[in-house]
């Protein structure tokens, strides 16, 4: 039985902060600058702004936002494509709260609700399944973003209206795979970093061992964790020891939910139903082998099969959240943040996710 | 057969006088007023308050409450706050068709007995019935009138350094109770809407202590949103301690489930007020000894007054702080 509630003790979090700080200042000490680590997951990036550490330690460790937030990296095309399928008579759409908000190249799929389109906020992609199965004349269209923490539930989806023989339910299938993002952003050597704080639940389907790769092919670390204060911090001293000791290695602190082998019955789901797919990520393009879609057996849940949509390439706007997304840039750098750019008026998905990188600083790092 | 409301029973006519009759009437009980268009109101002040507000919260019934009981406790807390004595109040209805007469039954019997709760009269209101699909079920307006208190004034320019901040219980009740209520998020908890009238707890506190420079309660945006506009209002900067403020387990474990944050959740029955500390005990004494203020907790201070911009500070238990800004676009439901 573990005792949660020491994650989050302030007095163990106190010590914690203090240990990481020394440590750091060894570092700073030895290498002559801060040590670089990245926070894959979007979750992350909020509890580092919300619990004051980010700002606390930001002249002692740099911290960028990983590409982990499955609204921030969904592309354009995919929300056009939404609001051209829900243009049809007798559709339903249905979709995670998060993407209502989500700037397509014209608007957001909330506009397209207010101007009466069927457009369906639900939290889970088997609620749509149901609205499917309610709603036999209609076609029920599900915007199937995330990575592999939700992908399986996508998979189930699939599987429900196998079973209930629904020919009205589809997916509009635009996943997202971590390995090759990561990749993708080391290989571009864009950024230099000295760690990795790897995402918490990515790793329940995963395991450690999908990310040995970090350690054996680019000799950089990583440290699977929780989002509690103690949690966050630990990583960051496992990191910074490994670092003084010239050690590399992938490190699971996240042992009683994560496995070395990861979920298996989940993993086994994927390849049952989903094979690889070169996906399009938002500011980075289409990436090869990045994201999941149905297996050709299953092309009558897939919407980009069943349906026709035709998709022009957006039109260029000064957001630069691609560029967040890849760590280039802070939020604070973009000419738009809290300008013309807010959670109010998001003109970047980094901005309207709960898990954006531009909205943790706006929401819990804004001085002004 | 469920007796439901008709596009008649807003036409003016016998079935809307049926209506008033047996529904509203019978509640609020019958008096002179009802005779004229309007309710004549002796005012014994020459300062009165009035403060409306209109009642959208879906669902209508709730864990702790329903549209009603909320139309009245939210626009009594308003008066309240303001250091007024509430005294009357109207309402107005704006019914869906097909509506249950049961149901508006249900509403407007609670109604009364919170204004019989506060003390207010219910002395005007208004009947409108519209088409199926023009409004959810019930849409209710209240409009209340106190009395201020010339000796209680609130002093908010006597705001300064070293005051501290009180909030009177647990924050973030409504808001998960309306979520739980809507059952949209699979959320299963126990925790009941907090909407109640205050104005009894108030009315005894500014007869009991001085030094009260201003009160607030905290509704929609939650209690940090109704600290930041305070702060920028009157110029000055306060710090609050997370670990003081007061916040049920379930509440805390459905906002983190949910990735909400208990600060910007709405509450219905509590008062945030701003105190000269020597008094803060007293004024913590008088609202833990009642039902509303149990949890009444010291959750900051100012710490500078008079600047240019004022903030709303944060301590973590970690020691560290965050400045906290009004909340910003989350996707809430209707929850009042």
């Amino acid at each position: 039985m573990v005792n949660m509630e020491i994650f989050s003790d302030p007095t163990i979090a106190r010590h914690s902060l203090e240990a990481v700080i020394k440590l750091a200042e060894r570092f700073k000490e030895k290498e002559g600058r801060i040590p670089i680590f990245m926070e894959v997951c979007g979750s992350h990036t909020m509890a580092f702004a919300k619990t004051g550490i980010k700002a606390r330690l930001k002249d002692h460790i740099g911290l960028i936002a990983g590409p982990g937030c499955p609204v921030c990296v969904t592309d354009q095309k995919s929300i056009d494509a939404m609001i051209q399928l829900s243009e049809e008579p007798n559709r339903i759409l249905c979709t995670f709260g998060d993407m209502m908000r989500v700037p397509g190249s014209k608007f957001t799929l909330m506009k397209a609700k207010t101007e009466g389109k069927d457009i369906r906020v639900v939290y889970s992609p088997l609620e749509s399944v149901i609205i499917a199965q309610e709603n036999p004349d209609k076609e029920v269209i599900f915007l199937g973003i995330g990575f592999e923490t939700t992908i399986p539930i996508l998979a189930l989806a699939v599987r429900e209206a196998e079973r209930k023989e629904l020919k009205n339910f589809t997916i509009w299938m635009t996943t997202k795979l971590v390995e090759p993002v990561l990749r993708v952003l080391l290989d571009s050597g864009e950024v230099k970093l000295d760690g990795f704080i790897l995402p918490g639940h990515v790793s329940i389907v995963l395991g450690k061992q999908s990310y040995n790769f970090l350690a054996e092919e680019y000799e950089i670390s990583g440290v699977i964790t929780g989002f509690e204060p103690v949690q966050l911090l630990s990583s960051m001293y496992k990191l910074l020891e490994l670092l003084l000791e010239k050690k590399v290695d992938i490190i699971n602190d996240y042992t009683y939910v994560v496995k070395n082998e990861g979920n298996l019955v989940a993993q086994n789901f994927l390849k049952q139903y989903l094979e690889p797919y070169d996906e399009e990520w938002r500011g980075m393009s289409t990436i090869p082998n990045s994201g999941l879609v149905l297996k050709a057996k299953y092309a009558q849940f897939d919407a980009k099969k069943k349906f026709k949509v035709v998709i022009e390439e957006p039109r260029k706007t000064k957001c630069r959240c691609g560029e967040i997304i890849r760590g280039l840039i802070t939020p604070e750098q973009c000419i738009l943040f809290d300008k013309a750019c807010s959670p109010t008026n998001p003109i970047g998905p980094c901005m309207v996710s709960t898990e954006g990188t531009c909205a943790a600083h706006y929401q819990y790092m804004r001085e002004e | 057969m469920v007796q439901r409301i008709s596009l008649a029973h807003g036409e003016g006519g016998e079935l809307t006088h049926q209506l008033i009759q047996h529904v509203f009437l019978k509640s609020f009980g019958d008096s002179e007023q009802v005779q004229l268009d309007s309710a004549i109101v002796q005012c014994p002040t020459q300062t009165i308050a009035v403060s409306t507000d209109s009642y959208v919260v879906k669902p209508i019934f709730f864990p702790g409450g329903n549209i009603g009981k909320l139309a009245i406790t939210g626009t009594v807390n308003d008066l309240a706050v303001c250091g007024a004595i509430p005294h009357v109040i109207t309402a107005a209805f704006i019914i869906e068709e097909g509506f249950e007469i049961p149901k508006l039954k249900k509403v407007v019997e609670s109604m009364a007995a919170e204004a019989k709760n506060a003390g207010v009269t219910i002395i005007a209101g208004d009947t409108k019935v519209v088409e199926k699909g023009s409004v959810d079920g019930l849409f209710i307006n209240t409009t209340g009138i106190g009395w201020i208190q010339e000796k209680h004034r609130l002093k908010p320019e006597a705001i300064q350094e070293g005051d501290s901040v009180i909030i009177s219980g647990t924050i973030g009740d409504h808001g998960i109770a309306i979520l739980s209520a809507r059952q949209e998020h699979g959320l299963l908890t126990d925790v009941e809407s907090d909407c109640a009238t205050l104005n009894h707890l108030i009315q005894e506190l500014v007869e009991e202590i001085e030094g009260i420079r201003i009160m607030r309660d905290p509704t929609r945006g939650g209690l940090a949103t109704t600290l930041v506009e305070l702060c920028e209002d009157f110029h000055f900067i306060v710090e609050l301690d997370e670990v003081s403020i007061p916040i049920r387990n379930d509440v805390q474990g459905a906002c983190d489930i949910l990735g909400f944050d208990p600060l910007y959740l709405a509450n219905e029955g509590k008062v945030v007020l701003i105190i000269d500390p020597t008094n803060q005990h007293k004024a913590l004494e008088i609202m833990r000894k009642n039902v509303f203020g149990q949890n009444a907790s010291i959750i900051g201070h100012i710490t500078s007054s008079n600047v240019d911009t004022g903030k709303l500070l944060l301590k973590t238990p970690m020691g560290t702080t965050r400045r906290l800004h009004r909340l910003t676009g989350m996707l809430l439901p209707r929850i009042c």
